[in-house]
């Protein structure tokens, strides 16, 4: 099994995270690299991503692991592959071999809150000491409705400045799994305990992986 | 625009379908474009991306120098509702500009029930929904697909249509526009131009005229306009293009496969079939040239999946040269080849075999009548004893599930021929019990029955269409005499397919009933969810228009016909000898066992039908 890392950016973050698989596999097809496929009634080429992705969101660091018919140098993977893609979506690096993915553990995310009639006063010192408190409870679409939960366990640090006139940025470090913390839910918790500052508008980026030793995942 | 559109999509459904940047989509430097063209399709991005038409065609006027031909699809009713809400234009996927920028306006069309699509995206698009109300050469909007042979309905918002295939037509047209451009002609000049090129219908310059009981009572041609305009066709479809680098969606669609047209036209003559008729001659591909494209469609797609396609695939001569071929590539690349529309009188177990080997398709019959009486009536070429034979070869082989699609309301039709369908899907039961080899999983029959909309250029042209209260008694009827368990029956609800017919054969005064609809919040007439009939009986009601004029009346043969100014290339004789054979319940042999006369092949120039 090999893997690679690729961005979702542009465009290209509206692909859902199924058509994303399809895509890949067509991408593989167009570029001459034959997928193995899985065994049974129906085999399918077998791409897999890491993290499944929100529609909307974009990303620097996205895995899908794979495995190809054939022995290929991952530079002539790369290559290729790039050149079967669609805009928007670019593969950064092939490696041979991963860690196991059990091991990835925290995701660097970017939450820009957009203003449309400027920041606030004071918005980004009262976010930055949102993040601070000992508890927050939001609600999140579970399996059977909404249910409370308290992200705070899952912020690892988050950093909030101003960005230009109209934003706000959320440099965040959260945990991606096991539990895992949708970046949106940063917003989500904005909204509830400080609906003065709620933004118009809200963009959310990964930008890196890392293991629980705060060492990059590959 | 692009940062207004970021702030809807995530508020709407498949947001993928609204931004463009698919594989092998078309971008071009706007400041070498002369002429920008916005390709609309009226239906959702889903059902257009699978239209073959709108695939070609694209990919002919791109060819063309300083012309961009750009995609635009109708917005499902969340985007639409923000669209409205927000103020923001219709856009193209390409560009993501704005519809009403653009010079030229093109509407696929293969739907009636998508009329109200059209205007509600010219209305989105902010350009005026009246070809009259439009000024100038921009904004140029133009028609083309099989609801162009009835093009009255359309008449006061459409600026020109195309008839037939639009392959050698589309750039001539274009052409002209360019011309027209150079010179600052008037739109009133370009539409005098246009309507000499041959295919090209010009509806303002046909006055219709009618008598006191409201009946059409002549055509008059104005401005020079042809008194009769014929559809255009491709004699030869080896070299005809092909979009070999096919647009790759980035979001599954409903036909999420390449596509190989192995033939154009038929050789059945099924009497009901508008396709059958209106696309004729016939005219086929060599196999040599179809693995040719094919490869390359694969290579260059990245597509798992291809499918044949064509009217009638077992009519195809090649086919088993094609299919030596094709099914060793396939396999050795991993591809799902389909092979629909094979006849159950020549589907030869072999190539079912084949087939399977790849993927287990289903088995479908489309008997359309339930006796043999009235499928010789419609020319159904389709005997009990071969879709039985076929069945029990398909049930030995280990298939258990049949679909069998039928009409009601053909003409003629009589209680009888209605319980024949119950019959014959008895029969079918029956055969499965002796021959199938795995009884554990049982049969399962599904059974449709769709309302019969008689439509133009075919002999049933002139026909009643029964009552919505009729069809349903028969549907009933019908739903009493299936017993077995493995039956699994659906029927068309008449509403839709009452309005079918209502605009297949209506004429100028139809339109207003269309817009008054749209008006009152009419559009995605195709999908369920959205179809109101109340909204339409109210439309018809509002414009004083009868639906039943159009439908259980029928249309005399001596009546000057909505459509009598479109050629198809088929006779209106030729179809008037089929529709009395129709009622003395003769059948017309298939062209391939001796032409019927149809007058089609005068379409060719050089090449010869292939029927």
């Amino acid at each position: 099994m090999a893997r690679l890392l690729f961005e979702k950016k542009g465009n290209a973050i509206w692909i859902s995270h199924l058509d994303l698989m399809r895509l890949f596999q067509r991408s593989f097809k167009r570029a001459g690299l034959p997928l193995k496929h899985s065994q049974g009634f129906n085999p399918r080429p077998s791409v897999s991503i890491a993290l499944p992705l929100s529609v909307g969101v974009e990303s620097q660091c996205e895995l899908l692991d794979f495995t190809l018919e054939g022995e290929y140098d991952p530079k002539v993977v790369l290559r290729r592959l790039n050149e079967a893609l669609v805009s928007g979506v670019v593969v950064r690096d092939v490696y041979e071999n991963g860690g196991k993915l059990r091991d990835l553990a925290l995701l660097a995310c970017r939450v820009t809150l957009e203003y449309d009639a400027g920041v606030p006063q004071g918005a980004s010192e009262e976010i930055q000491s949102l993040f601070s408190r000992d508890c927050l409870v939001v609600e999140k679409k579970g399996k059977s409705g909404l249910v409370e939960q308290d992200i705070r366990p899952m912020i690892h640090s988050a950093e909030v400045l101003q960005a230009g006139e109209k934003c706000v940025r959320i440099e965040a470090v959260i945990r991606c799994q096991n539990p895992t913390l949708n970046p949106a839910l940063l917003a989500a918790a904005i909204g509830k305990y400080l609906p003065q500052y709620r933004p118009d508008f809200t963009k959310i980026c990964r930008e890196e992986i890392y293991d629980d030793t705060m060492t990059i995942f590959r | 625009m692009t940062e207004q559109l970021a702030r809807i999509l995530p508020l709407v459904q498949k947001p993928a379908r609204y931004t463009g940047g698919e594989f092998n989509e078309i971008k071009k430097d706007v400041s070498q474009v002369r002429t920008r063209v916005a390709f609309c399709f009226p239906d959702t991005y889903e059902i257009g991306m699978s239209n073959m038409g709108m695939r070609i065609l694209y990919g002919v006027m791109n060819q063309m120098d300083g012309v961009w031909c750009e995609r635009v699809f109708a917005p499902w009713a969340d985007m639409e509702a923000l669209m409205r809400e927000r103020n923001i234009p219709l856009w193209t996927l390409e560009s993501q500009d704005s519809v009403a920028d653009f010079d030229m306006i093109a509407f696929s069309i293969g739907y009636e029930m998508c009329y109200t699509n059209i205007l509600n995206m010219l209305y989105l698009a902010g350009v005026p929904l009246h070809s009259d109300q439009r000024q100038g050469l921009k904004n140029m909007v133009f028609a083309g697909g099989v609801c162009a042979f009835n093009p009255e309905p359309l008449a006061d918002f459409i600026d020109f249509f195309v008839l037939g295939e639009g392959e050698e037509v589309t750039p001539e047209i274009l052409s002209l526009y360019q011309t027209a451009q150079e010179q600052n002609w008037s739109k009133d000049v370009f539409l005098r131009q246009v309507s000499k090129i041959p295919g090209v219908y010009v509806p303002s310059f046909y006055r219709h005229e009618y008598h006191a009981d409201g009946t059409l009572a002549r055509i008059v041609p104005l401005n020079g306009a042809p008194e009769r305009v014929t559809k255009r066709i491709v004699e030869d479809l080896d070299t005809a293009y092909v979009p070999t680098e096919m647009l790759v969606p980035s979001t599954e669609i409903v036909h999420d496969r390449a596509n190989l047209e192995v033939f154009r036209g038929c050789i059945r003559g099924c009497r009901f079939c508008q396709a059958g008729f209106s696309c004729r001659p016939v005219r086929r591909k060599s196999p040599k040239v179809l693995q040719e494209q094919a490869e390359k469609i694969l290579e260059n797609s990245g597509n798992q999946e291809i499918t044949i396609s064509s009217l009638s695939t077992s009519d195809y001569r090649s086919l088993p040269e094609l299919m030596e071929t094709l099914i060793p590539y396939c396999k050795e690349n991993r591809v799902n080849l389909s092979v629909p529309s094979l006849r159950a009188d020549n589907f030869s177990r072999e190539l079912m075999e084949k087939l399977q080997t790849l993927r287990k398709s289903g088995l479908t019959f489309a008997p359309e009548a339930g006796t043999q009486r009235l499928r010789d009536v419609i020319n159904k070429n389709l005997t009990e004893a071969e879709i039985l034979n076929t069945c029990a070869i398909a049930f030995s082989g280990g298939w258990n599930h049949v679909k069998l699609y039928f009409m009601l309301g053909l003409p003629t039709e009589t209680d009888a021929d209605v319980l024949g369908i119950a019959d014959l899907v008895y029969k079918v039961i029956q055969t499965w019990k002796e021959a199938a080899s795995n009884k554990k999983r049982g049969l399962r029959v599904h059974v449709a029955t769709a309302f019969f909309v008689p439509k133009p250029h075919t002999p049933f042209q002139w026909e009643k269409q029964i009552s919505p209260e009729e069809y349903l008694r028969r549907c009933r009827l019908l739903k009493d005499h299936f017993y077995s368990r493995s039956i699994e029956y659906n029927y068309h609800a008449p509403d839709l397919s009452r309005l079918e017919a209502v605009f297949a054969r209506g004429d100028r005064r139809v339109g207003g009933v269309i817009e008054e609809a749209w008006k009152h919040g009419a559009r995605l007439d195709g999908w369920d969810e959205f179809f109101s009939y109340q909204t339409w009986l109210d439309a018809f009601a509002a414009q004083g228009v009868d639906a039943d004029y159009y439908t259980v009346r029928g249309y005399d043969e001596s009546e000057v016909l909505p459509w009598d100014a479109i050629d198809v290339g088929v006779d209106k004789e030729f179809l008037l000898r089929e529709r009395q054979r129709a009622y003395a319940g003769e059948i017309t042999p298939d062209c391939r066992q001796g032409c019927a006369g149809c007058g089609a092949n005068r379409l060719l120039k050089e090449a010869v039908c292939d029927g």
